[in-house]
């Protein structure tokens, strides 16, 4: 977690357990092109979301996140619509494998997500592990990213972990 | 300390003597499976690593079912890429469309998973398996491709909640009714990041295919898996299809457990869920008066050949209602020709059904029976998501095979016993 440590943008909010197929619906998973994938993404219940995101910008959500199908196409499109991070009280376990294996970063942070309004400007400190919402100047300590997740992301993401630890043996 | 179901599973895949909650490890997969949706994401990462084999060509299956008979080109062209991988790579278990099935209701039926396996697949629905004391699992398609080079996957050792059964089911209660009633006191995150395991007397009287719906939707609690212990039932499906050698493996007495649940059988009532989540559930004498437009019998979830003589029995010398599309859709080509065998097709066909080849179209909105803006659907499907039949403004309710069928001669939902 290095130069790309800060994320800064503003938050799109939604509520609990926000499944797959809203966040990318099936009737677009006949194709996996990252950039088709984003012009659909929240679709279902955010018409606005993917015309109106910003680069940078977070998914600030409920708990249980990402609760359905196993389609990476999820993370992807939440990824190529240009989201720099997922924040919510709590993922759904499938959802949580698949962002961290695509390089999306995603982070639990219940007190934090809250009181996060619609539109706050927030950045976030992967590094120290912080979150501060700066339209009303409070911050936040969100729970730290396991070590084993930590080596996945060093790796540059599951397949070339997996890569190197073959040569090894 | 002793071990749960999954906790032995696993330990035995990572080549230790015990593992306990928590602990991260790297497993041996017995089986990784793949289908039209997962696979190209899967099959393009697997390249871009270079390997020049698969881990094992017999331990991989390809299964295009979402969206085959291919709907639409880009379909086609996924099938495709799915169909020229496994030539390529000499992957066995590519299963073409006339020979095919749902995976989950095809693999093990073809004996391509055992007891005790460790199965990982690029599906939500995985954890199938857990009905054949299996410990299996639904990830992405990233680690789908890391599994088919390395044939290994990185697992967090699941807490286990024990969920005991007990008595005996009412008539025109199935193993849909026992799942949906649990998810429906537990929560779409009751067993989130857990195993469930089912214990207690009542698990005789589950049907091997009402164990598979049960563990089927154990990923609709946000459970890892759904596991069914060891027993005569387990050996009867599993001796007559096995294609490896398998160990039975047992619980320990002193296992520990993060929580308990127990559910006794003989106090359901068949379980409808309303939009727009698997929790929303009533038992169906408060269901009300819902109006519906189409009735859906089949997934991974029902569409087995004692969920269409559920359906079957209820429709038998009945008409579907005036305003009701019924789409049946057996899971397998086999169970297809079951049906024909027994005279079920006839039956449904006679009362107005529209009978499909396998796959699994309309449960996730893919093809095959989509709902227009305001529509009602009552199916034996697993989700009833917004949108996940088709547009968002439509609704989708869950049920057994038996209520859907009532519900298509009814024009509503309701139980057979209303038909009279």
């Amino acid at each position: 977690m290095s130069s790309d440590s800060a994320l800064r943008g503003k938050a799109w909010k939604y509520g609990d357990d926000v499944d797959t197929d809203v966040i990318i619906p099936a009737r677009y998973l006949n194709s996996s092109d990252p950039a088709e994938l984003a012009r659909h993404c929240m679709e279902d219940i955010d018409a606005t979301y993917a015309s109106k995101v910003s680069k940078g910008d977070f998914i600030v959500a409920g708990k249980n996140f990402g609760c359905g199908s196993s389609r990476e196409h999820a993370p992807i499109a939440i990824k190529a619509s240009g989201a720099s991070a997922v924040i919510a009280r709590s993922f759904a376990r499938i959802f949580y494998r698949n962002a961290f294996n695509m390089g999306l970063p995603i982070f639990e942070a219940p007190d934090a997500v809250d009181e996060i309004e619609a539109g706050d400007r927030l950045s976030v400190d992967m590094e120290r592990g912080s979150l501060r919402n700066e339209t009303k100047g409070k911050e936040y300590r969100f729970t730290p990213i396991p070590p084993f997740m930590r080596e996945l992301v060093a790796a540059g993401g599951l397949l070339n972990y997996i890569a190197k630890r073959k040569k090894g043996i | 300390m002793g071990m749960t179901l999954t906790e032995k599973i696993l330990a035995r895949h990572a080549g230790r003597d015990a593992v306990a909650p928590g602990e991260l490890i790297l497993a041996k997969v017995d089986l990784a499976l793949g289908n039209d949706v997962t696979s190209p994401i899967a099959i393009r990462a697997f390249r871009s690593l270079g390997a020049a084999a698969v881990f094992d060509r017999e331990r991989i299956a390809l299964v295009p079912d979402h969206f085959a008979p291919n709907k639409d080109i880009k379909s086609a062209e996924q099938v495709k890429m799915m169909r020229e991988f496994a030539k390529e790579f000499g992957v066995v278990n590519y299963f073409e469309v006339g020979r095919m099935g749902i995976e989950h209701v095809l693999l093990p039926d073809q004996g391509l998973v055992v007891p005790g396996d460790l199965v990982i697949g690029a599906d939500s629905h995985t954890c199938t398996y857990g009905a054949l004391c299996a410990f299996s699992t639904g990830v992405g398609s990233t680690d789908l491709a890391a599994a088919m080079f390395s044939g290994e996957v990185w697992l967090k050792v699941p807490e286990t909640l024990r969920i005991v059964l007990s008595g005996h089911p009412a008539k025109w209660v199935e193993g849909k009714d026992v799942i949906l009633h649990i998810i429906g006191e537990i929560g779409v995150d009751g067993a989130l990041y857990k195993a469930m395991e089912y214990a207690g007397d009542g698990i005789e009287h589950l049907s091997m295919a009402w164990r598979f719906t049960m563990s089927n939707m154990a990923i609709e609690a946000g459970a890892k898996n759904g596991i069914f212990p060891f027993d005569a039932a387990t050996k009867a499906y599993a001796d007559g299809r096995a294609k490896r050698g398998y160990e039975v493996v047992t619980a320990d007495p002193d296992a520990r457990y993060a929580g308990e649940i127990t559910v006794d059988l003989s106090e359901l009532e068949p379980v409808v869920a309303f939009p727009h989540l698997p929790e929303n559930t009533k038992p169906l004498s408060q269901v009300g008066n819902i109006p519906i437009d189409q009735v859906v019998v089949g997934s991974c979830t029902n569409g087995r050949i004692e969920d269409l003589r559920s359906a079957a029995a209820v429709i038998r010398g009945r008409k579907v209602h005036d305003g009701v599309r019924m789409i049946i859709l057996p899971a397998t080509q086999e169970i297809y020709l079951q049906a024909m065998r027994e005279g079920l097709m006839e039956t449904f066909v006679t009362a107005g059904a529209a009978f499909s080849t396998p796959t699994c179209g309309p449960c996730l909105g893919g093809h095959m029976g989509i709902l227009a803006k305001g529509e009602r659907a009552i199916s034996t499907t697993n989700r009833n998501f917004v949108g996940r039949m088709g547009h968002p403004g439509s609704e989708v309710y869950l049920s057994n095979p038996a209520v859907a069928a009532a519900s298509a001669v009814l024009g509503r939902i309701g139980g057979p016993d209303e038909l009279g």
